[in-house]
């Protein structure tokens, strides 16, 4: 078989993509299509006394200017938070209104309070300059830590001190006690710096309202857009859920930045209502910098303490969690349930206690990106590790290993029940990969050429395939988060396999395929993957968290197990023997030990004919199936990252960066190490180059590729990408999930390389050169100081 | 982008007379500065004056140890010519690390020039080399032209028809690229000229392109890159941004001077 699983099958999508030929949002073009431009509030923080559209309605092409009075007006919700915290208090969070266009108050750089509707774009945005409003400036805060004084500027009424929720997880005073027994103490300030997501595609909106049909079509950047129907329809009231299509064609790349249903994609849709017109927008590169929810922002310390032979003995975390102006749909979620509960790493650590406290402040809404929560959890946990290796004077490598969770299933102290892995099997993996025992002569040879050369580690472990519906809906989700799928099979025996997954860069047309390819014996070029379209697929939960293998995949799975037991049936009866002795290979079912088959396009024939079914069978193949998962998955592994600094400007070179990963059961091996590539380079982004950086008053700084650094090809290495699986007994498939591991491993391994190389451990991400140079002259004058 | 009228100049008395006919209107040559700006709404001409099809703006003639280099002459063009890498391969060196590929092969030296972005490359080499910028009107001395942060001596309707200078006896650029911009967060060109030795510095400083004397000094009693070691590079007057603060600035003026000269063939 060669394009089942584990075949590196090319990838199906790709030959529209390098043709020009996908079809993005921006792509659809309505009749009588005008253009929406939004008008956008230059300050981070003020009322709005008043808007004056007079002269932009006036002007050329302009077909209406809105407003947030009128929004609200027509009925159109306030934006939800999809996840209900409760707050150590038993309270719950303290949340404030969020309108799709403003109405009193605008709270951030880029909210949206009036959008201009025009038949071009350009007299679009020339209207939406000539839009006046009235500000009364109020003060801004763009940082949790001063979001928290006592002088800050209060964001939203109803939550005093800007704090939006105070949560813990955990024991505190069996933790506390523990500390207070430790033989060993490492704490650390611990910065996990704020990121903008950057897809290729910035995000677009088409709506068009049917007036004749009282039905609305909406066109969108989504990763999920059945949720975006379901939040539009039962949550915003643009529509009812059955007078709503959402389609989400070609998505170039969404890191968690799409999943949201923006202000946008409400407006847009209310305005083609008010207008009778379709009505289209795009962002721009800056507009997605000022409204994309941005990802990370943690200020946190840390505290884990080691009993004399080294083992872990109890570890304490408080985080500062900044949440933006808004609450966006998961982003309480994300340094609650996403973070903390990945606190245990892969140690077996008895007492773990951490609280959170999510900030409001005048800057974009914050929520997941990619790895969501974990990578906050595994930067802390691995820098804390090598950082109390050092400090204690052992192997990093050798006190990870004396710390290794070992038998499975493994309850932590933070709810998570590990099911399976090998970490030890992993770090043996990447170190001999990395030759680790020749290090110290490279190092040194480094040396003879004026070099700082140095090694750092990661053992991540995440949580993913998001999730067991009822879990979550215990711990405050507002949905299940399982998957659907329909597999038909039609006359001539050519299969189509709808999912609720929703493919943005993730190669599901072709990895899906495969495991159809692989029960039936059939060729992938048979099969047809169908996805986003909420008129074709019934129901889904969309594409995040590592979620469309483990979950969207096993969906399938069972699917494709209700169309064999029928095609078996079929069979069975067509060919006059049992059921039980009917086996399907190489696209033919037959009669085991017999010369007795049928193709596999003759079952399809029989099942819509009809003329020879058994008994009470209903013709057709066609077979469906709603998938929840039983647990998350645990895909954990090693990274190693070496690097050479340059001590006269701080320039870091990554020389090596080692991955050894266990994620199950794995498909298409093509695409894991693809995805695993995208991940180390976006974790090598945060770790060296990207920053969203804010001024006092609360702007932007770094909203354009000016000053905001995307990793490119020459700031990253060759990767050097290794497996080692343990079956994930969770799923049908054995899969865990691979999208986000190396975003959330890479980090730590980066900081903890340079932070080996010029011997201070004092260094925050991004690793720039400049920070790197400056701690390289602190810790000389410290050495001076000496 | 703004509404705006296009012209295509067919001589450089055609562009002066167009730039002075119009409300409010930029000469435009490879565009490579100008058009991002005006896309992102942040610029918007009256008129823009396209000087980049006038034949005699360009090209690279190297007479002697002259070196005359058009205005419209690309930076692609710069890169690659074999007489400038003959006379002078630090300047060809410096072109083909502009940018990325496409804008080399639209930007142009003069509008380059003309613009002084404080971070550009081309403000170091000429500084260095004591240039000549040559106008419709006048020539200018490169130590009189660039004035200040996107100030030159320029009037509105003088249009750069090139730039010459004497080719160094030894001279090479090290620049050290924005992590995301890639312009110079500091350039220094260093050159062995015929008035002894020139360090000229871009990136760094709050006035644009400037000259670090001391630097010369030192170079002119001993051209080595150990001969820059007893210089102190103070970080006033240096930029600070949030990719590098003045201190670190000043260090990598240093550090990258250092290599210039060790870099000079």
């Amino acid at each position: 078989m060669t394009e089942g699983i584990g075949a590196r099958v090319l990838r199906k999508e790709d030959k529209r993509f390098l043709m020009g030929k996908g079809r993005y949002t921006d792509d659809i073009v309505e009749p009588n299509q005008a253009y929406a431009a939004f008008v956008r509030s230059p300050h981070a923080h003020a009322e709005v006394k008043g808007i004056d559209a007079s002269a932009a309605e006036a002007m050329d092409g302009v077909v209406a200017v809105l407003n947030g009075e009128q929004l609200t007006g027509d009925g159109i919700g306030n934006i939800i938070c999809g996840w209900g915290v409760t707050q150590k208090d038993g309270s719950g969070m303290n949340m404030g209104a969020w309108s799709a266009l403003a109405t009193s108050k605008v709270r951030y750089v880029g909210d949206a309070v009036a959008v201009v509707i025009a038949d071009s774009i350009e007299q679009a945005r020339n209207a939406a300059e000539a839009v006046e409003v009235d500000y009364k400036i109020l003060p801004a805060v763009a940082q949790s830590m001063k979001a928290l004084t006592n002088d800050a500027p209060e964001i939203h009424d109803n939550a005093p001190g800007n704090v939006v929720f105070d949560w813990e997880i955990g024991d505190l005073a069996p933790t506390d006690a523990a500390l207070a027994g430790a033989a060993y103490i490492t704490e650390m300030d611990i910065t996990n710096n704020r990121l903008a997501p950057n897809p290729m595609e910035p995000r677009s909106a088409v709506a068009t309202y049917n007036d004749a049909e009282e039905h609305y079509t909406l066109y969108t950047t989504s990763q999920n857009p059945h949720v975006a129907r379901l939040v539009l329809s039962a949550f915003y009231q643009v529509a009812p859920e059955h007078k709503l299509r959402v389609i989400a064609p070609d998505v170039g790349g969404g890191f968690g930045s799409k999943i949201y249903i923006y202000p946008e994609e409400i407006t847009c849709l209310w305005a083609s209502m008010k207008t009778n017109r379709s009505v289209k927008w795009t962002s721009d590169r800056t507009e997605a910098f000022l409204t994309d929810a941005h990802g990370r922002d943690h200020v946190s310390t840390a505290k884990i303490g080691f009993d004399k032979d080294h083992k872990i003995v109890g570890l304490k975390v408080n985080t500062k969690a900044n949440i933006g102006a808004y609450m966006s749909l998961f982003s309480s979620a994300v340094p609650t349930y996403l973070y903390a509960t990945l606190l245990s790493g892969q140690y077996n650590i008895a007492n773990i206690y951490c609280d959170v406290q999510a900030v409001y402040t005048n800057t974009v809404p914050v929520d997941a990106y990619r790895g969501a929560g974990r990578p906050e959890a595994c930067f802390l946990v691995e820098r804390i590790m090598e950082t109390a290796a050092r400090e204690m004077g052992v192997s990093p490598v050798e006190l990870r290993r004396k710390n290794f969770v070992t038998s499975f299933p493994h309850q932590t102290p933070v709810i998570m029940a590990y099911d399976s892995g090998d970490f030890a099997t992993n770090q043996d993996q990447a170190l001999k990969a990395a030759d680790y025992d020749g290090f110290e002569a490279r190092r040194t040879e480094a040396a003879s050429r004026g070099k700082l050369r140095g090694i750092g580690f990661s053992n991540y472990i995440e949580a993913c395939g998001i999730a067991p519906s009822a879990a979550v809906g215990s711990l405050g989700a507002g949905v299940g988060l399982w998957e659907s799928a329909e597999v038909r099979v039609n006359p001539v025996g050519t299969i189509e396999v709808l999912t609720g997954s929703h493919s943005h860069g993730q190669g599901h047309e072709t990895t899906f395929t495969q495991i159809v390819a692989e029960r039936f014996g059939l060729p992938t070029e048979n099969i047809q993957i169908v996805h986003g379209d909420t008129d074709k697929v019934q129901f889904g939960m969309g594409t995040y968290g590592s979620r469309s293998g483990a979950v969207g995949m096993s969906a399938i799975f069972k699917a494709l197990d209700k169309v064999e037991a029928k095609v078996k049936k079929i069979a069975a009866h067509v060919l006059e023997a049992s059921e039980d002795d009917i086996v399907i290979e190489g696209g033919e079912v037959k009669v085991a030990g017999t010369d007795k088959l049928m193709g596999w396009h003759e079952v399809g024939l029989a099942a819509y004919t009809g003329h020879n079914l058994p008994e009470g069978m209903e013709p057709g193949l066609k077979e469906t199936s709603f998938y929840d998962p039983t647990n998350f998955t645990f895909p954990a592994g090693c990274y190693i990252c070496e690097v050479e600094v340059d001590p006269e400007t701080g320039v870091t070179d990554i020389v090596q960066f080692v991955a050894s990963d266990d994620f199950g059961t794995i498909i298409n091996p093509m695409i894991v190490e693809g995805q695993v590539h995208g991940g180390i380079a976006q974790g090598i982004g945060q770790a060296m180059l990207e920053n969203v950086v804010y001024d006092d008053d609360a702007q932007q700084l770094s909203a354009s590729y000016m000053d905001y650094a995307m990793p490119r090809a020459d700031d990253l290495p060759n990767y050097s990408v290794h497996h080692a699986s343990t079956e994930c007994p969770g799923n049908p498939l054995g899969m865990k999930g691979c999208g986000e591991a190396g975003a959330i491993g890479s980090p730590p391994a980066v900081i903890n390389a340079i932070t080996d190389a010029i011997g201070n451990n004092d260094l925050s991400m991004p690793a720039t050169s400049a920070k790197v140079w400056a701690a390289i002259q602190a810790a000389s004058a410290k050495q001076a100081a000496e | 982008m703004y509404e705006t009228k296009y012209h295509k100049a067919s001589s450089v008395a055609d562009a002066v007379s167009l730039i002075g006919e119009s409300d409010d209107g930029k000469l435009l040559s490879g565009g490579q500065t100008l058009l991002p700006t005006m896309k992102a709404r942040l610029a918007a001409p009256s008129d823009l004056v396209d000087i980049s099809g006038i034949a005699n703006m360009h090209g690279i003639k190297v007479s002697g140890s002259t070196v005359t280099i058009g205005a419209a002459t690309t930076h692609a063009e710069v890169a690659r010519n074999a007489d400038l890498q003959a006379a002078c391969g630090s300047v060809a060196c410096l072109a083909a690390g502009i940018g990325d590929a496409a804008v080399r092969h639209l930007g142009t030296i003069g509008g380059s020039v003309a613009n002084n972005d404080p971070a550009a490359d081309y403000p170091a080499a000429l500084l260095a080399l004591g240039a000549t910028i040559t106008t419709n009107t006048r020539e200018i001395a490169a130590g009189d032209f660039f004035v200040g942060l996107f100030e030159t001596a320029l009037s509105d309707d003088e249009v750069i028809v090139s730039v010459s200078f004497d080719a160094p006896s030894k001279a090479a650029y090290a620049k050290f690229p924005n992590p995301a911009s890639r312009y110079a967060m500091v350039g220094v060109f260093a050159a062995q000229t015929a008035n002894g030795a020139r360090v000229a510095v871009t990136g760094a400083g709050s006035d644009g392109v400037y000259r670090q004397s001391d630097m010369e000094a030192a170079l002119d009693s001993d051209w080595a890159a150990s001969a820059l070691a007893g210089v102190q590079v103070g970080s006033e007057g240096l930029l600070s941004d949030m990719h590098a603060d003045a201190v670190y600035r000043a260090n990598l003026v240093k550090v990258m001077a250092g290599r210039a000269v060790a870099g000079c063939a």
